[in-house]
């Protein structure tokens, strides 16, 4: 194992090109990491002195989950921009995150919102613009999260990249979810819908970029 | 941004968990609040610990009301910021006094009147359901006195149909108003016999004592049986007027918020429904009641009208 003889290789190597036992720490980190806002908001909502901790909760998870929609999609611009080719491999990691906090964002809905009233939910879910659009993204990223296994990335080949540039539109949906839902300050939903045009023009400006140069010549 | 901000996290939960050994039960807070006005009285301005005595009154729920702290804790108040935090934070700037409140318009005597006069009014507690259009609730101890009272020294003529309301415009002290969220100032509007009715109130004070500034101090309208928007705060003019007012939420957004906003579980917000509420402090959702309760002594105000079109 390359990584136990590491100590003459030189600092600037080790990020480029840790070794597994370097990188398998790096992923651990970042797994725990990523736990750490679900611990804060578990903690406020229990122990901490909300008053309206239930509020607080969802509204938490929900900002959580667009968050790591979008650190996810930071991951190829980082890349481009010179981030050591290691970042690739956690990329999977952010996105089923993203997944995990929308899973229970969509509980806290389910639960401590409606109580399981499925009637209800169905009514939300055809009547309210912003829940209409929040549960189709959700639905969106359940494919993406199935075939997130090296055993679905083998069988669906180059399909596979197609699939998942779903997160193109589901990013959107999430943005658009939370524009509905404020009532009157779209201050902060404006702040991560820019964020977003930025990370989906860089994408859009890379892909013409050949055909543009081509049309110059 | 990642980094950062989880060590703001952490460092704002240490400081809550800190903060939390710090709550006082209401009575103690009171004794200690009573303590200092005794022993401190004449190096501290009255108004600042002032306990308001007051009347009980028959007009009030027996429920249990929120604490001190969830009611000046969470509001909404956006002249301090949208968030619910906001108000308790930056409200303090507010200079209450001097403060004046103007009563004109369909009026024969059109008076102004020094905050220190409404103090002095015939003051009652009124512990009341208070029903946020964003589907929560409170139960609050105001103190106040029936907006009837105020209105009655100024005579309205028989033109006055509608009371229309304003708060205070003071952008060096109210940094959300920097920002138009809504169209500055604040402005809110009843009937005159919903203005007229024995369960209106202006309320000076809350838990025994001078308004908070987060509630809207020195004075604010409260209307129990409507939803929280309607109660506007840190009054300085009330205009009695022969049309219907302009009002800020129905400005802003006037499918989704109309001119009298009774709280109604039958006629949802166009974005959520209004059925039920949580009653903050409580786990599971209470049931909505027409006019928040006070159907009994509202009802008759909107007879032969259709509430789902003037909602
Ligand atoms: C990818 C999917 C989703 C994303 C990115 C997302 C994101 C968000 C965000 C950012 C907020 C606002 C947080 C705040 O106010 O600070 C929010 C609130 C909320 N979301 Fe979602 N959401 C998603 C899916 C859903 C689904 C499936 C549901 C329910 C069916 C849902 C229901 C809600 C509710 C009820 C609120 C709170 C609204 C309020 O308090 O007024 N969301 N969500």
């Amino acid at each position: 194992m390359a990584s136990t003889v590491t100590l003459a290789k030189p600092l600037a190597l080790h990020w480029q090109q840790p070794g597994p036992r370097l990188f398998a720490t790096i992923k651990g980190l970042l797994f725990l990491l990523c736990l750490l806002p679900l611990a804060q908001l578990l903690w406020h909502a229990l122990l901490g002195h909300a008053v309206n901790p239930i509020e607080d909760l969802t509204r938490g998870l929900g900002t959580w989950t667009l968050r790591f929609l979008l650190i996810t999609l930071c991951v190829s611009p980082l890349r481009a921009l010179g981030a050591p080719g290691w970042l690739l491999r956690l990329r999977r990691m952010l996105g089923l995150y993203a997944f995990f906090y929308a899973c229970l964002h969509l509980l806290t809905y389910l639960w401590l919102d409606q109580f399981f009233d499925w009637g209800a939910i169905v009514r939300d879910i055809v009547k309210r613009p912003f829940i209409t659009v929040g549960m189709l993204a959700f639905l969106l990223l359940l494919p993406l999260a199935i075939t997130s296994t090296d055993g679905w990335i083998r069988r669906l080949k180059r399909n596979w990249g197609k699939l998942h540039r779903l997160v193109y539109v589901i990013a959107p949906l999430g943005v658009l979810h939370y524009l509905w839902l404020v009532k009157r300050d779209l201050q902060s939903p404006l702040i991560y819908a820019a964020i977003l045009a930025v990370l989906l023009l860089w994408r859009l400006w890379r892909y013409l970029r050949p055909t543009l140069a081509a049309r110059v010549k | 941004m990642f980094p950062r901000e989880i060590t703001a996290m952490l460092i704002k939960t240490l400081t809550d968990r800190l903060s939390a050994a710090d709550i006082t039960p209401q009575e103690v807070y009171l004794n200690r609040r009573q303590f200092m006005a005794g022993s401190a009285g004449l190096l501290l301005p009255v108004s600042a610990i002032a306990a308001l005595p007051a009347a009980k009154s028959p007009l009030s729920t027996s429920e249990k009301p929120n604490s001190r702290d969830d009611i000046t804790g969470y509001n909404n108040y956006y002249e301090f910021g949208t968030g619910k935090d906001e108000p308790a934070l930056y409200a303090q700037r507010l200079k209450t006094r001097p403060w004046t409140v103007t009563v004109d318009g369909e009026v024969t005597r059109a008076r102004t009147f020094d905050i220190d006069s409404l103090l002095k009014m015939k003051l009652q507690e009124r512990i009341y359901r208070l029903r946020c259009v964003e589907g929560w609730s409170m139960v609050i101890p105001w103190i106040g006195f029936p907006l009837a009272d105020l209105l009655k020294q100024v005579q309205p003529t028989s033109r006055a149909r509608y009371v229309a309301f304003e708060t205070a415009l003071r952008p060096g002290e109210m940094p959300g108003v920097a920002r138009r969220v809504l169209d500055w100032p604040y402005r809110e509007g009843l009937r005159i016999d919903e203005a007229m009715h024995p369960l209106t109130i202006l309320a000076v004070g809350l838990y025994g004592e001078v308004l908070p500034k987060q509630n809207g101090a020195p004075v604010r309208l409260v209307v129990p049986w409507k939803y929280g928007f309607k109660s506007i705060k840190s009054i300085s003019r009330i205009h009695l007027l022969e049309k219907q007012p302009p009002t800020s939420w129905n400005m802003a957004a006037p499918n989704e918020y109309g001119f009298y906003s009774n709280v109604n579980p039958a006629v949802d917000h166009p974005r959520w429904s209004q059925a039920t509420e949580r009653r903050i402090g409580e786990f599971f959702k209470r049931k909505t009641l027409p006019f928040n309760g006070y159907g009994e002594q509202v009802a008759g105000l909107y007879r032969g009208m259709d509430l789902r079109r003037n909602f």
